[in-house]
């Protein structure tokens, strides 16, 4: 039996990684969002002086990388591991940022909840002494993601009530053996959960079974309640997934209340033209990163589970008919 | 797939069902008719102009759809076509500056992968179908007309 895992699908970093470094940068629309104090950089201009939204995404992700290894005076020569991931085909934001990182890279794909994925497998690749710094970066931009899912930008399409809106930003964080910040104590990797949501407007519906599993697998592993958590953030449900989200809950026995926020519905505030709320791979790290990490500082949180959730479809698939399986990792943070 | 799970996924789906946002009909329909109608009576008034113009009514009628197809290109090459079809739903899609707005949307979108392979050969990939079964659905009807009336 591996002496690091308990129950199913849980593992408990014994030597918990330190989130020595971190950093996030949103594009103009999130910064006129609820939360734009807390985020480090609000870009003016979402193209970022670019000629393609493709350009612009790289750009944004090497970007937040640089300032977070300048951050801490970090260099390159002291990373082991680059992890990172984001939405486009064949993770190209992330294959090419790797060009410029002189280190190993692992690319790695759960379309929205990447960053979790590449957070917790750096905490596991420290944990288990494979490695003393680890960066691990996401990105999404709204031009990238609607032309590769969606339509052209300028088309004229009405937005459901159940669309999101992908976030344009990247976040990144460096994880360390030792050091100051919040630690990651232990990781739930989910399941892929199909309930046979067919929706490509509704990807929130889609992922909340995911979510919910991974948070009952994790609760029943550790043995915790939700009272052991101060807050419990979901990646990017959205207000419709939030909403089966919390229906499921209540199913399997848990009473979430206020414990329970989603970055998607967060990031956004209602007035904003966005559909059922905000997604995309930077949705939970710029969340994560900006407000959770500022929050834990000021005392506000000091144990918080964040699921990120992703839907596993491209643009292909729904057009055969396919359904849309979900997927939901789990990190716990805590200082 | 095991019935076990069938039976959970139809159960979800039934509850993803009843717990998603009813769209508001009547406004939306209200909506598309204002923005509809209003593109409508910009059209009628060229209309109006060109007959005065042109010598017969087919020349101002074809005057008259450039001039609509002219407008609604330039409204999607300034950025406001889509916010529009944000509030007026079908009302913008339906007249023919929608169907402008899906040949430049389009073509400004691919533009970035190149002038042949980019913007050439992705330029009708909103517009194709409709000019397809366009197409198709006026030879059909056509073709019966012509064997009802007996054409032939």
């Amino acid at each position: 039996m591996a002496e690091k895992r308990i129950g199913q699908q849980t593992i408990i970093l014994s030597n918990p990684p330190r989130i020595i470094s971190h950093h996030c940068t949103v594009g103009p629309m999130e910064g006129r969002g609820p939360l734009a104090k807390y985020f480090d950089d609000i870009l003016d201009d979402d193209l970022l002086g670019q000629t393609t939204p493709e350009k612009a995404e790289l750009a944004i992700l090497e970007q937040t990388i640089n300032k977070t290894l300048n951050k801490k005076s970090l260099f390159v020569q002291d990373i082991q591991f680059y992890i990172a991931g984001d939405l486009l085909n064949q993770i190209i934001s992330a294959n090419f940022s790797a060009r410029s990182i002189d280190t190993s890279f692992l690319g790695i794909y759960s379309a929205c909840s990447t960053f979790t994925q590449g957070v917790g497998l750096g905490a596991i690749l420290i944990d288990g002494g494979y490695a003393d710094k680890v960066l691990s970066a996401t990105s999404s931009h709204y031009q990238t993601a609607e032309r590769q899912f969606r339509y052209p930008i300028e088309l004229n399409v009405k937005r459901k009530p159940t669309n999101q809106h992908t976030v344009t930003g990247a976040g990144a964080v460096v994880l360390a053996s030792d050091g100051d910040g919040p630690k990651i104590t232990s990781v739930t990797f989910g399941k892929v959960i199909d309930l046979g949501i067919k929706d490509v407007n509704d990807m929130g519906s889609a992922m909340a079974p995911a979510a919910i599993d991974t948070l009952t697998q994790h609760l029943k592993d550790t043995g915790r309640t939700v009272g052991d958590y101060d807050l419990i953030l979901t990646g990017d449900l959205s207000r419709q997934g939030k909403k089966m989200f919390t229906i499921l809950a209540k199913d399997a026995g848990l009473s979430l209340g206020e414990k329970h926020q989603d970055a998607g519905v967060m990031i956004y505030s209602p007035q904003q033209p966005v559909g059922a709320g905000g997604s995309g791979c930077a949705c939970s790290a710029v969340v994560t990163i900006g407000y959770v990490f500022k929050e834990m500082v000021q005392g506000k949180y000091s144990r918080v589970l964040i699921i990120a959730t992703g839907a596993l479809t491209n643009a292909l698939t729904f057009q055969q008919g396919e359904s849309i399986p979900g997927i939901a990792h789990a990190i716990v943070i805590e200082v | 797939m095991d019935p076990q799970q069938k039976a959970k996924q139809e159960a979800y789906q039934k509850l993803v069902k009843e717990h998603s946002p009813k769209p508001n009909a009547w406004k939306h329909v209200m909506w598309a008719f204002l923005i509809g109608g209003a593109i409508c009576v910009l059209g009628q008034l060229m209309l109006d102009i060109f007959t005065k113009l042109e010598r017969t009514e087919t020349e101002a009628a074809a005057a008259t759809l450039a001039a609509m197809i002219f407008l609604g290109a330039v409204a999607t090459g300034l950025g406001f076509y889509d916010d529009l079809a944000e509030i007026g739903g079908a009302g913008t899609a339906v007249p023919i500056t929608g169907f402008a707005n899906t040949v430049v949307a389009a073509a400004m979108e691919f533009r970035r992968e190149g002038i042949i392979l980019g913007m050439g050969s992705k330029m009708f990939v909103i517009a194709g179908p409709v000019l397809v079964f366009g197409i198709l659905s006026g030879f059909i009807v056509t073709l019966i007309r012509a064997l009802l009336t007996g054409l032939f």
